[in-house]
């Protein structure tokens, strides 16, 4: 009888509902045995990284890291995740440094004509490019109609030399045209908007065209002063070209007939644009990343 | 002796003493952090949501944005490789609920402020694909044409003033926040001004490119604008923050 009762498991010693029990079943070994060398760890944990509170503290762990800052202090401390991406910072930079040294000392001609050089602007400046400026000037740098102009052409609002390109990229850009409704009527702006179309070899009434010339070139619309006597734009202002059948604003490609496309052109003097406005990067990238997408940019395919 | 019986039968009991465990591992886990010193780290610029940025947090809340978007750049390379410097408590001092988020099915929005033009964050904001071709993001149109409820925004400053964001409502607490934040900021953050405040921000930034009122946009795009951008990191060494950890 004893016997059989040793063989029987225990139970916790709860009863419900008069016969309902639960049986004390021990934990295996090996889960024993796994929990007790967590503990172990856990008091090895305790050790070597930041872990108990103290008052206004806590113990700092006699683990280290050492890095080296902007200012070429080297300096060892307590792990910590702040240190450690100093460290994997320092590992990568200096990876890198070689690079980012020429870029330092280099022109930006000078770098777009090393072809070493050049492949490192190619793989380092597509990352930046897609993570800064993709999101207006879209992959690859296409543009977007009615936003962001195209980087691949060679029309440059604001200039498509290295110097140019650097400046702004560093300072941003911000589109300006003046409003003209109420100072031209719509006549005037269809003759305007023949003009430039004339450029284009779009049909449009020469008369019209040749009045839009006249008014051009007048103090009335005094559309000159921007856009230049030969309406080729004035890339320091970052006035449009408006011979090259290329566009941004007025979506005139897109417009099928000609009453369209003159509409499209009419829009955009009637309304004037307060828009273009491309950030300040100098704040948010290095000047070596500047300049490493400024060659990025010019081999888009329309560099100056 | 105690007896686990005691526990098991007595549903009050049980209630209590579970709380009694588990807020053993908050306490443990959360409660030092309010008593280590540097666990909000001493830095400059930080200060609170002026008026309209204030409520364009409460769109962003109401939206749902930290559903998909955190606010919470972690020390990783690359992390701070794609969004910039990682980011610091003191950061979200003034942030009741903080908009950390646990969930990125878009980018982190910590640092996202100056980085887009205005035009780009309303164009994004109403259709996302027109910029973003591979984008997920929903469309969130209304919030151009929704006109801003501004009524109630000294009501809510006085909340969060009572939570200890230092809106002032007083010339003593005006002051103090003179001293704290300069002049320009101290006035942005005086309750008695709000409204005249939001209009004049609203008015002069116009950040949804519409002069004829204030739309839902306006808020949420000059919070947007903000996010990130109040401490100047080119003011510190970039090791300036390890001390603090």
């Amino acid at each position: 009888m004893s016997m059989q009762k040793q063989q029987e498991p225990q139970t916790t010693g709860h009863v419900w509902d008069g016969d309902l029990q639960e049986y004390n079943n021990p934990l295996p070994n090996w889960w024993l045995i796994g929990f007790y060398l967590t503990v172990i760890f856990a008091i090895g944990y305790w050790f070597l990284y930041p872990a108990w509170p103290i008052a206004g503290t806590y113990t700092k762990g006699f683990a280290t890291i050492t890095y080296t800052n902007d200012k070429g202090v080297t300096k060892t401390v307590h792990w910590n995740s702040r240190a450690l991406l100093m460290e994997e910072t320092n590992a990568a930079v200096a990876k890198q440094k070689p690079y980012y040294d020429k870029i330092g000392s280099m022109t930006p001609e000078q770098i777009a004509r090393d072809p070493d050089m050049n492949s490192f602007v190619i793989s380092a400046g597509k990352s930046l490019f897609s993570n800064n400026c993709a999101a207006c000037h879209q992959q690859g740098g296409v543009g977007k109609m009615g936003f962001a102009p195209n980087l691949t052409d060679d029309d440059w609002l604001y200039g498509g030399h290295f110097d140019q390109i650097q400046q702004t990229i560093t300072l941003g850009r911000h589109g300006y045209m003046p409003p003209f409704k109420g100072v031209l009527n719509d006549q005037q702006m269809t003759e305007l908007a023949d003009y430039v179309l004339s450029f284009t070899k779009v049909p449009v009434n020469p008369e019209s065209a040749k009045a839009g010339d006249a008014l051009f070139h007048s103090e009335t619309a005094a559309c000159y002063y921007c856009h230049g006597a030969n309406a080729k734009g004035r890339t320091v202002i970052g006035s449009a070209n408006l011979t090259d059948n290329i566009w941004l604003w007025a979506n005139v490609p897109a417009a099928k007939t000609v009453a369209d496309k003159e509409d499209a052109i009419k829009h955009v003097i009637t309304n004037g644009l307060h828009k273009g406005v491309m950030p300040t990067w100098g704040g948010r990238l290095s000047p070596d990343q500047i300049k490493l997408l400024t060659v990025y940019v010019h081999d888009l395919g329309g560099g100056q | 002796m105690f007896k686990h019986e005691w526990l098991e039968t007595n549903i009050g009991l049980l209630t209590v003493a579970t709380m009694l465990a588990i807020s053993i591992g908050g306490l443990v886990e959360i409660a030092p952090l309010f008593f280590i010193k540097g666990t909000v780290e001493k830095v400059d610029g930080v200060r609170p949501y002026t008026p309209l940025e204030l409520r364009g947090r409460d769109i962003y809340q109401r939206e749902g944005c930290y559903l998909c978007h955190s606010q919470m750049i972690r020390p990783f390379r690359d992390e701070a490789l794609r969004y910039g410097h990682y980011s610091l408590a003191a950061e979200s001092q003034y942030d009741h609920p903080f908009q950390w988020g646990s969930k990125r099915t878009g980018p982190d929005l910590a640092r996202v402020g100056k980085k887009y033009s205005n035009e780009w964050m309303v164009q994004h904001l109403v259709a996302p694909r027109s910029l973003v071709p591979q984008s997920v993001m929903p469309n969130f149109p209304w919030l151009l044409t929704n006109q801003l409820d501004y009524s109630d925004i000294q009501d809510r400053m006085k909340a969060l003033r009572l939570t200890g964001v230092p809106y002032s409502l007083n010339k003593a607490e005006y002051d103090a926040n003179v001293k704290k934040f300069g002049a320009a900021t101290a006035k942005m953050l005086d309750i008695t001004h709000a409204k005249q405040n939001l209009i004049a921000q609203a008015q002069e930034n116009n950040y949804d490119g519409d002069r004829s009122g204030i739309s839902e946009m306006d808020a949420l795009v000059a919070y947007l604008q903000v996010l990130g951008t109040m401490v100047d990191f080119s003011k510190y060494d970039d090791d300036a923050f390890v001390k603090y950890r």
